[in-house]
């Protein structure tokens, strides 16, 4: 081998400190972002308080203390009980695991749904595209709360158990959701395949599966983060309001929005607000927090994309 | 001569130009017109001309990552264009393109030993436990070291990432290589370290390569034969010597006598083209050049110049060569 294809003789000493890959990069943006970190904090919080919060209440769920019904918050019961002596902060924190739960794993099914068929649409483009984005118009063009309404009544008619309804609905409310998402990572998609180092994996051979898989979906991630973010606070806002209606989460399993549906008379309303103002918050508070983490990875992402 | 590894026969690229309403095809731009040349075995062949001629678009589409409008590219006897996709991905391995782009060219997601190792496993040409020895030994034949195989490509300079680059394609062992302007964005002392690379890759591996430049003495340092393109045509096509010392074609002459001398005090007659390239989308009549050209005629203006052969091998369209 001649002296030009030798090793080059670089000065630089082989460097200690691992390198960065582009998401410590984007991790190290994001956690300059005060709001985002204080976001952050409170979802931490929140998984925290509901997941392990329950172990170290002396209450149980099915506890109808007859005896302590309506009771205000006092030091035995910290937020109060309802009108079947039920423990409010247990059933807070209870609720809040379903609530969350639903959030993340609809989301999750949109965004696995929404990025696959949005990958496919924009690498193969031709009919592929034409017949993946008509059925996402098809879903777009849906109006989703009469459809739920159905589908609730479909599955109270059908007798489905209290505690399996939670999985329906997380079906559901993912189902209904995957529509935008693969138009984000289409759109993505469209122009990355025009980038040159698409022309090199097709110059390599390398197989369809890789392309995508390896190479394109990776780049739309940051786009998928944000908007699922989102989406899970939009999943959590849906799963109340629908729990609120009475179609989503049904008692006796708790959820926020069904908590709050219980204080649905003017006396529960005005003269027993730790009924309602316990959950409430609890929505309020965790959808703004991920709204900033969302907001926050946003600008950590995808800088191009501020403002 | 040797046998031809690729040959190119009457090789045509139109992109159409969609407008109105219903983006019916108004136009044709005529990236590449009718080219034809061959290519043998172990040469380089150094295709040039300035941009927007059709170099990069013929690199592309005779490794079919364009679609032709019309021709023949036959490579090893195989008609590249009629394979089917099975067929094709088969024959990527044997070749392959280095692109001009150091920076676009690589994603910026995939580290680098995964980048330049993994058309090797979707080839089925090596066990994974093997495959990162390969993918090691190959960044150090371009000139880079292990540790490197774990970076991402926005660690490194231009000139490690054409390194990269060229990894990424010799690993796959390819017979033949379009070079795509592969210096043509780097610092001009990082371009002779790429240039010797090539070639040194070239003397050990039998490399056939087509190089792709607008730099001439880029290619007079590389390349055994050259072509020179203006608007999508073959205007000029000889061996290295033979062009240099005998160039026929108008617009080779203006090319070469644009080529920096490094000695200050040599006086030279500068041809300096009047006005810029037409568009390929409405190409001149008759011979194409005819509206820069020193010697145009009416002649020039009403008939197309026939590519022919003036002995020696050497290749010209022009009335008056």
């Amino acid at each position: 081998m001649s002296a030009e294809t030798a090793p080059l003789k670089t000065n630089l000493p082989v460097p200690k400190k691992r390198p960065d890959s582009p998401w410590r990069i984007a991790i190290r943006r994001f956690a300059r972002n005060r709001l985002a970190v204080i976001g952050l904090f409170i979802v931490v919080f929140m998984f925290l308080l509901c997941f392990i919060g329950p172990h170290f209440s002396p209450y149980d769920l099915y506890d109808y203390n007859k005896l302590d019904k309506n009771l205000p918050p006092s030091s035995k019961y910290w937020l109060g009980t309802d009108k079947l002596g039920r423990d409010i902060l247990l059933r807070m924190m209870l609720a809040g695991q379903i609530s969350l739960l639903v959030g993340l794993v609809a989301t999750s099914i949109s965004v696995i749904i929404g990025a696959t068929m949005g990958a496919l649409a924009g690498f193969y483009r031709k009919w592929v595209d034409t017949l993946i984005m008509r059925i996402a118009d098809i879903f777009m063009a849906l109006p989703t709360l009469p459809i739920l309404i159905i589908l609730g009544a479909i599955l109270s008619d059908l007798k489905v158990e209290p505690s399996d309804r939670i999985y329906y609905l997380m079906l559901i409310i993912g189902v209904l959701g995957w529509s935008s998402i693969s138009r984000l990572v289409r759109g993505q998609i469209l122009g990355l395949r025009e980038q040159e180092f698409m022309q090199a994996t097709e110059a390599l051979g390398l197989k369809d599966r890789r392309k995508i898989f390896r190479h394109l979906l990776p780049n739309t991630i940051p786009i998928i983060i944000v908007s699922a973010t989102l989406g899970v606070a939009g999943a959590i806002i849906f799963e109340s309001s629908l729990s609120f209606l009475g179609i989503g989460v049904v008692p006796p399993t708790p959820s926020w929005g069904n908590m709050i549906s219980s204080a649905n008379n003017l006396i529960d309303f005005r003269k027993r607000p730790w009924l309602w103002i316990p959950p409430g918050m609890c929505i309020l508070v965790t959808v703004v927090a991920i709204n900033l983490i969302g907001d926050g990875l946003r600008d950590a992402l995808d800088p191009k994309m501020k403002k | 001569m040797s046998q031809a590894l690729i040959e190119v026969d009457g090789l045509k690229k139109y992109f159409p130009i969609t407008g109105g309403v219903f983006q019916r095809t108004v136009g044709n731009v005529r990236a590449v017109d009718g080219v034809s040349f061959s290519i043998n075995k172990g040469e380089s062949f150094g295709l040039v001309g300035e941009s927007g001629c059709g170099k990069s678009t013929i690199g592309r589409t005779i490794l079919r990552l364009l679609e032709k409008t019309e021709g023949k590219v036959i490579f090893n006897g195989q008609d590249i264009h009629s394979l089917s996709k099975t067929k094709m991905r088969e024959m990527r391995p044997k070749m392959q393109i280095v692109f001009q782009d150091p920076f676009s060219s690589l994603n910026p997601r995939i580290k680098v030993g995964e980048a330049i190792g993994e058309a090797l496993i979707d080839h089925g040409l090596v066990n994974r436990r093997e495959l990162k020895d390969r993918v090691i030994e190959t960044l150090e034949i371009c000139g880079l070291a292990a540790y490197h195989y774990d970076r991402y490509p926005h660690e490194f300079s231009g000139g490690q990432r054409q390194r990269i680059g060229i990894a990424r394609a010799l690993i796959l062992n390819p017979e033949f290589i379009v070079a795509d302007e592969p210096v043509s964005a780097l610092d001009v002392s990082i371009q002779a370290q790429i240039i010797n690379l090539l070639s040194d890759l070239q003397r050990e591996k039998q490399l056939t390569y087509l190089f792709i430049s607008h730099d001439l003495s880029v290619v007079e340092h590389l390349c055994n034969r050259i072509g020179v393109m203006y608007l999508g045509s073959m205007v000029e096509m000889a061996s290295k010597e033979e062009l240099f010392r005998n160039p026929l074609h108008p617009y080779t002459k203006a090319l070469l006598s644009a080529v920096p001398v490094p000695d200050p005090t040599l006086k030279r007659d500068r041809i300096v083209l009047k006005g810029d390239i037409p568009s390929p989308a409405n190409p001149p009549s008759g011979c194409k050049f005819h509206t820069r050209c020193p010697l145009a005629s009416d002649l020039c203006k009403q008939q197309v110049p026939e590519y022919r052969d003036v002995g020696n091998d050497h290749f010209v369209a022009c009335h008056y060569a």
